[in-house]
């Protein structure tokens, strides 16, 4: 399918303890993005990234919001949500550290792998945090270089 | 290439949620924790856990798994299999334990790739 040139936006409720529905978000946005023209191999690490920062707001936050927004050039993935915030942003970053309770470890999450992840698999994350407010993610991929390389 | 189908007869699984029996498979990954599965397996592996509740589905969804297979005889929860069956995501159980199974799907797995060119 032929990129489109229009940029694209638009945005998904999370609700917080809803892991029946965890993930869907995510794969909505996936289908997105195929449809937008956007590469496979951004549309798989976006998929990753989306995901992980859902399950984050589901685990940890009351409520949040997903943002999307595809243009030619970059895709910027905002996640936003009314949670306990982070009180130790390099702790949080570290392979293995979580704050997740036993019953959400029991399911195969809380494994501490969700942010490195999402860093791992984006071109840039920008985090905000407000310790008893919430936390921001904004997660950049560069569409356009990979376009070419690919 | 194997198929999920190939796979399941020739291993006896138990096909809970029947997907697609046609996709291809290209390994497989073993994981219980959700979040190295998202960050480890590849486009059309089958991944073998014991994990049964729905998030499974959403997991193989994003990373477009083949087939999840469940061992030790375990069962997919209710909302699984109805998750399963909404996304069209095969889920197959095995009565033998990871290991055992891994094993038969290793040799299976590793005698269907066509021979690497060159000298090994």
């Amino acid at each position: 399918m032929m990129p489109r040139s229009r940029p694209l936006e638009g945005s998904f409720h999370l609700m917080g303890g809803d892991f029946t529905n965890a993930g869907s978000a995510s794969s909505e946005l996936k289908a997105i993005l195929v449809n937008f023209g956007v590469a496979q191999n951004i549309v798989r690490r976006a998929a990753i990234a989306a995901f992980e920062a859902e399950m984050n707001v589901i685990i940890h936050a009351v409520a949040g919001t997903l943002h999307y927004l595809i243009t030619t050039e970059v895709l910027t993935i905002t996640v936003t949500d009314m949670g306990p915030g982070i009180e130790d942003v390099n702790l949080a970053m570290q392979k293995g550290y979580s704050t997740a309770p036993d019953w959400v470890r029991e399911m195969g999450w809380g494994a501490g792998m969700g942010l490195p992840n999402i860093s791992k698999h984006s071109d840039s994350l920008k985090l905000d945090t407000v310790v008893g407010e919430g936390t921001t993610l904004e997660i950049l991929f560069h569409l356009k270089e990979r376009n070419v390389d690919s | 290439m194997l198929t999920v189908n190939n796979i399941a007869e020739k291993l006896g699984l138990k096909v809970v949620v029947q997907g697609d029996l046609s996709e291809i498979v290209s390994g497989c990954y073993i994981s219980d924790l959700l979040s190295d599965v998202m960050a480890h397996s590849e486009d059309h592996e089958l991944w073998i856990t014991l994990q049964t509740h729905p998030n499974i589905v959403a997991v193989a969804v994003i990373k477009g798994i083949s087939a999840i297979i469940l061992t030790n005889e375990r069962n997919p929860e209710p909302a699984t299999i109805r998750k399963a069956e909404a996304e069209k995501v095969t889920i197959m159980v095995s009565p033998h334990a990871t290991f055992e199974l891994a094993g038969r799907l290793y040799s299976m797995i590793k005698d269907s790739r066509p021979p690497q060119a060159g000298p090994s």
